[in-house]
């Protein structure tokens, strides 16, 4: 997935693109403005929401080190105090609770979610007929596109204390069930919700890969006496190993999230206790109890451990050979 | 998975001549697996359907969501459309989708383009401030207050802004735009095209499946954002449809400002919540086989490997 590679703009490992402003580190700077202002007109609008919504936040964030009050002080009076928010932060079973779930969470969908993509992808994969293929790719893909909202509605109506389900349970006499209140079954509820709308998607990436497997690899192994599973044994996973490798380190690098609006949509039904993530915690620490330098420093806390995370996970990626989601370049 | 029966000697045209014939079980096996998923994906979205589509009565006799098509009507749809509150919370999440995704395209592909061009003025700076969007998330309430210092709370821009850049597809339009051979910028900018014919003239043209699935992506999100409309959005007449999915659907609660009409006090119908549900999934229906096949086309893997 490097999609963040800036592979002509890498440094001298690769010459100026032929015919491209030849020699564009010669021209002074003034000069480059001259030939390049129409591009900088251009990027204008993409700064403006950038600088509003990412620098200036982003450096916003200096109100987790005040005891900040919007309306007597603001972020210019408000008054500094140092770490103490963070140090309370570690003092708030709540907080504490926020990164178990989000943690549990993340090693739990890492052993049930991680794979099923794969699975479908070698299911899709095997699938002789183009025209079926496409249809189940076709359905499977889809619910990728619905809201949160929308899953959490319908896996309402399905498993809900209303739902389809407890409506059949009840016809034949057992009781009813409702697994969306339920807080003991709540990380198989998120993880079928997730499995449910994204599985499907996160197949093309592994669909991806296996056709650029070499089909003569499948015939020698065969010619060679190697039956269908030896075959996907030997052949079709070591294919498949780069790309696993690659979005596992990338999921762990992630490890801090769990998905948003799920949690959020979902944490009044089964109360804070089995719900409580890092995304909730922030939302209800600080802007529903008001309290937004505590929030704010619960954000700040989970985005720099998150960089770290994310830049360890390219080394990690670098190292086995990957390109990471950026390369150094 | 042809299910044309073959005779027994004869070998199916599709198997390589070193491919064993799959066995009898291992078909099975497949096939059920097969329908399971479908009928998971699927399953529910046809109850929905026809919950939404069936009168009250056919709805008490099934005692909740309907699995036996039992008589048509498009009475839930009919009163959805008399409300004023659903009515017009579909008008607001389709402006701010229409309006959103016309914005948010519009400055990525500029953005996208003016990023192109390694060694340009600024050009480093300017792309690493777009990419820093990957690894680092200011926080929800920095953007919160920069929101509401902006005077954007209950206005509809506070849909739109905040998401108006994406980093991903910004990167994606990037890539795409990079690998046009530079041969023919070149030979434009020798007859004296500037960089805005060039980009619309010849780029764009050159660019228009990854540009149509880029606004796809863009339009979804627009319709389907809830976090962002919870937040900012106190003024009950101009909550778009995921609010309403979430108030009225998901927790069955009647609506506070409502008027009289079917989000009055009463609680909401079955079938009138099943057809919000199914109003709330159209967009994405429609939208999606019209940019499907760019995915097979390796658009999107394509962007994605780099």
């Amino acid at each position: 997935m490097g999609v963040l590679t800036t592979r002509r703009s890498s440094g001298p490992a690769t010459p100026p693109a032929p015919g491209r402003h030849a020699k564009p580190d010669d021209l002074t700077w003034r000069a480059k403005l001259r030939r390049d202002w129409p591009l900088l007109v251009m990027n204008l609008p993409m700064l403006l929401v950038v600088v509003g919504f990412w620098w200036v936040p982003a450096l916003g964030n200096v109100i987790a080190f005040q005891d900040y009050n919007p309306y007597t002080g603001g972020i210019v009076e408000s008054p500094i105090i140092g770490f103490t928010n963070f140090a309370l932060l570690f003092q708030d079973p709540q907080f504490i609770r926020a990164i178990a779930n989000t943690l549990s969470i993340t090693a739990f969908q890492l052993v049930f979610y991680f794979p099923v993509p794969i699975l479908l992808a070698l299911l899709l994969n095997s699938i002789v007929s183009a025209r079926l293929r496409a249809f189940v790719q076709g359905v499977v893909y889809m619910p990728f596109f619905f809201s949160w909202v929308l899953v959490v509605a319908i896996f309402q109506q399905m498993f809900g204390g209303a739902g389809l389900l407890a409506q059949i349970l009840r016809e034949n006499g057992h009781e009813g069930v409702d697994w969306m209140t339920n807080s003991d079954t709540f990380i198989l509820l998120i993880t079928s919700q997730t499995i449910w709308k994204d599985a499907g998607w996160g197949a093309i990436i592994f669909l991806a890969a296996l056709s650029t497997i070499d089909p003569n690899l499948y015939e020698a192994a065969a010619v060679d006496g190697a039956r269908r599973w030896r075959r996907m044994w030997h052949i079709t996973l070591p294919g498949l190993r780069p790309v696993i490798v690659l979005l596992l380190i990338l999921r762990l690098g992630d490890a801090l999230n769990v998905g948003f609006e799920q949690f959020m949509l979902q944490r009044s039904a089964v109360g804070s206790e089995a719900s409580e993530v890092f995304d909730t915690f922030v939302y209800w620490s600080g802007i529903r109890t008001g309290d937004l330098g505590y929030g704010a420093a619960a954000g700040l806390f989970k985005g720099l451990v998150g960089l770290l995370l994310i830049v360890a996970a390219n080394r990690v990626a670098h190292a086995f050979g990957e390109r990471g989601v950026y390369s150094r370049s | 998975m042809t299910a044309l029966t073959t005779g027994r000697r004869r070998r199916p045209s599709h198997l390589a001549p070193w491919e064993e014939r799959p066995s009898p079980v291992g078909r099975f096996g497949k096939g059920t697996l097969i329908v399971v998923i479908l009928v998971v994906v699927l399953g529910p979205l046809y109850t929905i359907v026809l919950t939404s589509l069936s009168s009250s009565a056919t709805v008490t006799r099934a005692g909740g969501l309907v699995l036996v098509p039992d008589g048509i009507t498009l009475e839930a749809y009919r009163q959805i459309f008399s409300d004023t509150v659903v009515s017009r919370a579909i008008l607001v999440s389709t402006g701010v989708t229409v309006v959103g995704t016309l914005i948010s395209a519009g400055v990525s592909v500029l953005g996208a383009y003016s990023l192109s061009r390694p060694g340009s003025f600024l050009h480093r700076p300017l792309l690493f401030s777009v990419l820093l969007m990957f690894v680092f998330f200011p926080g929800i309430i920095p953007v919160y207050l920069m929101v509401s210092g902006l005077g954007l709370k209950d206005s509809y821009w506070s849909l739109i802004l905040p998401t108006a850049v994406s980093a991903f597809n910004v990167v994606v339009l990037r890539s795409f735009f990079m690998n046009i051979p530079g041969e023919i910028l070149d030979s434009a900018r020798i007859d004296g095209a500037g960089e805005f014919r060039i980009l619309f003239r010849i780029v764009l043209p050159m660019s228009k499946a990854v540009t149509a699935v880029v606004a796809m992506f863009y339009a979804v999100g627009y319709w389907n954002a809830w976090f962002n409309a919870m937040l900012y959005m106190d003024d009950t007449r101009r909550w778009p449809l995921a609010l309403i999915l979430r108030q009225y659907v998901v927790d069955s609660n009647p609506l506070p400002a409502a008027t009289a009409g079917v989000t009055g006090d009463a609680p909401p119908t079955l079938a009138i919540k099943m057809a919000i549900v199914v109003i709330a999934v159209i967009p994405a229906l429609v939208m999606y086989p019209l940019v499907q096949r760019h995915f097979t086309k390796g658009v999107i893997v394509g962007a994605v490997k780099g």
